[in-house]
This record gives C-alpha cells, sequence and structure tokens, in this order.
C-alpha cells in the first residue's frame, strides 16, 4: 500500500490549499489593501486607535488564564489522586459542560448577575443590601463578570491537559523524593511541576486563545460597552463599523498572537506532532 | 498517580469545583420550569416553555439546519479524514510533519479567525463569480463545517493508523487479498474506533459552533447557535432554559452511552470530548 497512498494525499492537500491556505492569504491580502484595492499600511496604522482594546483584551484574557490556572492545576492534582471509579466519574463531570453549548453557558450567568438576579436577591435575602445601603450590587456589564464568564467557559480546558499529564506520572518518582527526605513542597517544585509543565502549558494556550477572542461573553456578561478584540473583528464584518480591511488587519495580529502561543507550546511539547499531543 | 490518600479538605475543594461548573446550569433548567419570564423569581411549575418551544417554527428549522449540517459535515469529513490520515501516515515523516502543521490549523486558531478567513473565501469567490449578495448559505456553511471537521478525524484516526501491524496488510495482499480488500478485511476493522470517536467529535463540535457559523452562513441560513445567540441579545424568553434543559438531557445520554459503551469495548475507544482533542 505505498503507490496508491501519494495519490490518495492529493484531494486533502487541494482541500487545505483553497479551505485553509487560500483564506489567510484573502484576509492577509485584505489587511493590506483598502476598499479601492490599492496597497497601504493605513490599516495596521488606524489599529493604534484600538490600543485600548488591544490591551484590555490581553489583560482580561491574561486574568482569566492565571486564575484557570490557580484553580485549575490544583483541581486537577487532586483529581488525578482519586480512586479509579470516583476519578471517572469526576473527570465525566468535568467534560460534561464542555458538551453544551458555550452560549448557554455564558447566558446561564446573566440571570445569576443581573441587577435583580438571583445573586443579587440572595443579597437581598440576607440584609446584606440594607447594611450597605444600595439597592444592588453591580455585577453585570462589568470586566469582572466578562473574566468570571471566561473562567466558566474554558476551566474545563485547563483542568482536562494538566490531568491527563498527572495521571500518567510515575508516582514511584514522588514516593522516592519523599524517602530520600524531600519536603512536600520540594518534591511539588522539584518532581511533580517539571514533570507537568507540558499540560500546563496546554492549559494555558487552550484558555488564553478562546479568552483573547471571544467577542459572545464580552457581548453578553459585558454588555458590549468594554470590547474586546473578538468584538472589533466582529463590528469590521457583520456589525455597524463596517470595514473587512481593518477587521483584516486586526485578524492578523490576533494570528500573530496565536502563533506566538502555538510556538511556545511547541517548544514544551514532545512527540513528533507537539503542537497537539492526543 | 493514584496511591495517594486524598484528604477531606481536597474532596471538599472538588465538590466545590463542581457547584461552580453546574449551579448555574442547574439554575437554567430549574427556570424553565417557572410559569412566568421571570429569571430569579419563582412563580409556579409549567410546561408551556417546552411547548412553545416546538411550535416555534424558526427554531424547528434552525435544529433542521444544525442536525442537517452536523450529520452531512461528520459524514464527509469522517470519510475524508480517514483517507487523509491513511495517506499521511503513509508519507516520509518529511511530508508528514508540514502538511499535518497546516491540516491542524483550524484547530489551533481562534474560532473567529476560521470564521472571517472562510466567509472572505465565499464572498471573494461569490463576487468573482457575479454573486455581489446572497452566495452565502447553507452551502457554504457546510463547507466551513466540513473543512474544521477534517482535522478532528485526522488526528483522532492517525494514532490507529501508528498501532496498525504493517505485517498484517502484508499478508493479506500475499494470500490474495486486492488491496480494496486489505483495506477493508485488515486496516478498517483495527482503525474503527478512531473513526467512530473521530465522527463523533465531529458532529458535536458541529453542533456546538456558533463563531464559524456566524461568519459563514449569510443572512437567510441560521443554526440552533444562532438562533439561540439571536434569543439572547433580545432578552428574556424562558424558550431559552428549556432549549438548554432539552440539549443538557440529550448530552448527558450521549456521554452516559459512550461511556458504556467504552466499558464494554474495555476502553478501546477512549471517551473523547469534542474540544479533549485540543490539548
Amino acid at each position: 500500500m505505498t503507490r496508491g497512498m501519494k495519490r490518495l494525499s492529493i484531494p486533502y492537500i487541494v482541500w487545505m490549499a483553497i479551505f485553509v491556505v487560500a483564506p489567510i492569504f484573502i484576509v492577509l491580502i485584505y489587511a493590506v489593501t483598502s476598499s479601492s484595492g490599492a496597497f497601504t499600511a493605513a490599516n495596521f496604522s488606524n489599529m493604534l486607535s484600538y490600543s485600548g482594546v488591544f490591551a484590555r483584551s490581553m489583560w482580561l484574557a491574561f486574568i482569566a488564564t492565571v486564575i484557570c490556572l490557580v484553580i485549575g492545576y490544583p483541581a486537577a492534582y487532586i483529581l488525578s489522586r482519586l480512586g479509579p471509579g470516583a476519578q471517572k466519574i469526576c473527570m465525566m463531570l468535568v467534560i460534561l459542560p464542555m458538551w453544551i453549548n458555550s452560549l448557554l453557558r455564558t447566558y446561564a450567568w446573566m440571570s445569576i448577575l443581573e441587577n435583580t438576579g438571583l445573586l443579587n436577591r440572595f443579597f437581598r435575602a440576607i440584609g446584606l443590601l440594607d447594611l450597605l445601603g444600595i439597592e444592588f450590587v453591580p455585577m453585570i456589564n462589568t470586566p469582572g463578570a466578562v473574566v468570571l464568564g471566561m473562567v466558566y467557559d474554558f476551566l474545563p480546558f485547563m483542568i482536562l491537559p494538566i490531568y491527563s499529564v498527572l495521571v500518567k506520572m510515575d508516582y514511584t518518582l514522588v514516593e522516592a523524593a519523599e524517602d530520600l527526605g524531600a519536603t512536600p513542597a520540594k518534591v511539588f517544585t522539584k518532581v511533580t511541576l517539571p514533570l507537568s509543565v507540558s499540560g500546563v502549558v496546554s492549559g494555558v494556550t487552550m484558555v488564553f486563545v478562546p479568552a483573547i477572542s471571544t467577542f459572545v461573553i464580552s457581548r453578553l456578561l459585558g454588555g458590549g460597552s468594554d470590547m474586546l478584540l473578538g468584538d472589533l473583528i466582529e463590528m469590521q464584518f457583520l456589525g455597524t463599523a463596517y470595514n473587512p480591511h481593518l477587521g483584516s488587519a486586526i485578524s492578523i495580529v490576533m494570528m500573530v498572537i496565536v502563533v506566538i502561543c502555538m510556538s511556545l507550546m511547541n517548544r514544551f511539547g514532545d512527540g513528533e506532532e507537539g503542537a497537539i499531543p492526543l | 498517580m493514584t496511591g495517594k490518600k486524598v484528604r477531606f479538605g481536597e474532596k471538599l475543594l472538588v465538590v466545590l469545583l463542581f457547584v461552580f461548573l453546574y449551579a448555574p446550569i442547574l439554575v437554567l433548567i430549574v427556570f424553565s420550569f417557572n410559569a412566568t419570564k421571570s429569571r430569579a423569581v419563582w412563580t409556579g411549575f409549567t410546561f408551556k416553555w417546552y411547548g412553545e418551544l416546538f411550535s416555534d417554527a424558526t427554531l424547528m428549522s434552525s435544529l433542521y439546519t444544525t442536525l442537517g449540517v452536523a450529520v452531512l459535515s461528520s459524514l464527509i469529513a469522517t470519510v475524508a479524514g480517514t483517507l487523509a490520515a491513511m495517506a499521511f501516515y503513509n508519507m516520509k515523516k518529511r511530508w508528514r510533519t508540514p502538511l499535518l502543521t497546516i491540516s491542524n490549523i483550524p484547530v489551533v486558531n481562534a474560532d473567529i479567525i476560521t470564521g472571517v478567513s472562510l466567509s472572505l473565501l465565499f464572498v471573494s469567490v461569490g463576487k468573482f463569480l457575479g454573486h455581489e449578495y446572497g452566495f452565502l448559505g447553507f452551502g457554504t456553511l457546510l463547507l466551513a463545517h466540513i473543512s474544521f471537521n477534517i482535522p478532528y478525524v485526522v488526528l483522532s484516526v492517525m494514532p490507529k493508523f501508528r498501532q496498525l501491524d504493517n505485517n498484517l496488510v502484508d499478508a493479506a495482499e500475499d494470500l490474495g487479498c486486492t488491496p480494496a480488500q486489505a483495506f477493508t478485511k485488515v486496516v478498517l476493522p483495527q482503525i474503527m474506533p478512531g473513526v467512530v470517536s473521530g465522527m463523533l467529535i465531529a458532529f458535536t463540535m458541529s453542533v456546538d459552533d456558533f463563531v464559524i457559523s456566524y461568519f459563514t452562513a449569510g443572512t437567510t441560513t441560521q443554526t440552533l447557535s444562532m438562533y439561540i445567540y439571536a434569543m439572547t441579545r433580545m432578552r428574556v424568553s424562558p424558550k431559552i432554559n428549556a432549549i438548554s434543559t432539552l440539549l443538557f438531557t440529550v448530552v448527558l445520554a450521549l456521554l452516559i452511552i459512550i461511556n458504556f459503551r467504552n466499558n464494554k469495548n474495555d476502553g478501546a475507544a477512549k471517551p473523547v470530548t469534542a474540544k479533549e482533542i485540543k490539548q
């Protein structure tokens, strides 16, 4: 089965050329031309006026990633040490929300965070609002709500890769370190953490990339007032500020950010298809 | 790394994690049975939102679009992805590595960029063919879904090829099998678990997708996700809660079935989820 195989790959190579490579080239062409078709760098220089959006996106995505890591690593660590039965059920419970449409999961938080929502009703019931002398605690349409939405939507992406590295880890190494007199903190920093770095790196990438490009979460929980990169791109293509050339330029910059993330991931990843080890 | 005792405090943390993950979903489900439109005050039990759901013609047509795209795109992507994985497997590494990297672009890239770039492709081709408007629709939606589904199938089938013993294929051919027979009788049964989980992943990715559909479906075609997005923009409607509850039930049932199937197969096909594979 060798001769025919070369020919077998041709259809998919052609398909990729049309549906993977060509679209990116078109984005690139749009990014460096104006609506009249002339070459221009204006799309990139115009982006400077949106540097606030870039900064806010990077910052919120960064905070969400850090929170996911702070919650996700200990969670994955504990889950990896449960008994086999409990582990199986718990992992299913971590995976299950990922199967539910992320729009719906984000929407769920709307009714909780609203000014007349469940949390504010709860605060009223326990007398917190009267104590503070306010009508409601403003939660929805704040950057905090956007970060919460990101953490909620993407936390499983952090837990799963870290868990799958930790669960494969050779536990006798930890025992050896303990026998040789390492303190629990030492065992963690010298053995467990270095062995789980590849999981952390994929987790960070898998949270950061969707977090920096989302427009659904900022639209639903941020009220659309604090724009993120995703909102900005969406607006240039389907929204009021129709300008696909600027949108393409922003997409290119975002892609560069993704590529940087990918190369980081490749450096730590293992195996020949290191980008996405299965 | 099982073997170490888990302390009570650690178990409590896990419980808290699941409270955080499931409380919002529980709230959604509970309020799908609420008698009034309120999202925060319980006013009585009703099934009426479910009734309204099924009599909503737009919703039902968006559901059919979603299922149609998901079934077609996952079937096509499964066939194409399996053939592609086979071709890649038999290639020299020098060729395979760059081609796999290109193949993985839609998996690693942000959804919005995949959506935007495909939409620009379709619009450019449409303009070239003389359609100024109205080129985007079910066809472009399907093409977009096929193109982001194929890499997931490739990723899920490739490892099965690596486990394949090539001597078996040679033996089959020595014993008089045609290459086609060797494929269907020897190769296919062994890669089947990867093919099936690849198809499942492709199907769920397709059902779950909002962003890429949003950019490639145009204004006349609508998937369920797009309909839900439009609904959330129009604010309160308990119908969204009803959809959520139904989808949650379906997903839960699917996951349990897959898990049972895997237990029987002794873990032949791991319970892969759509996004788990991105790791």
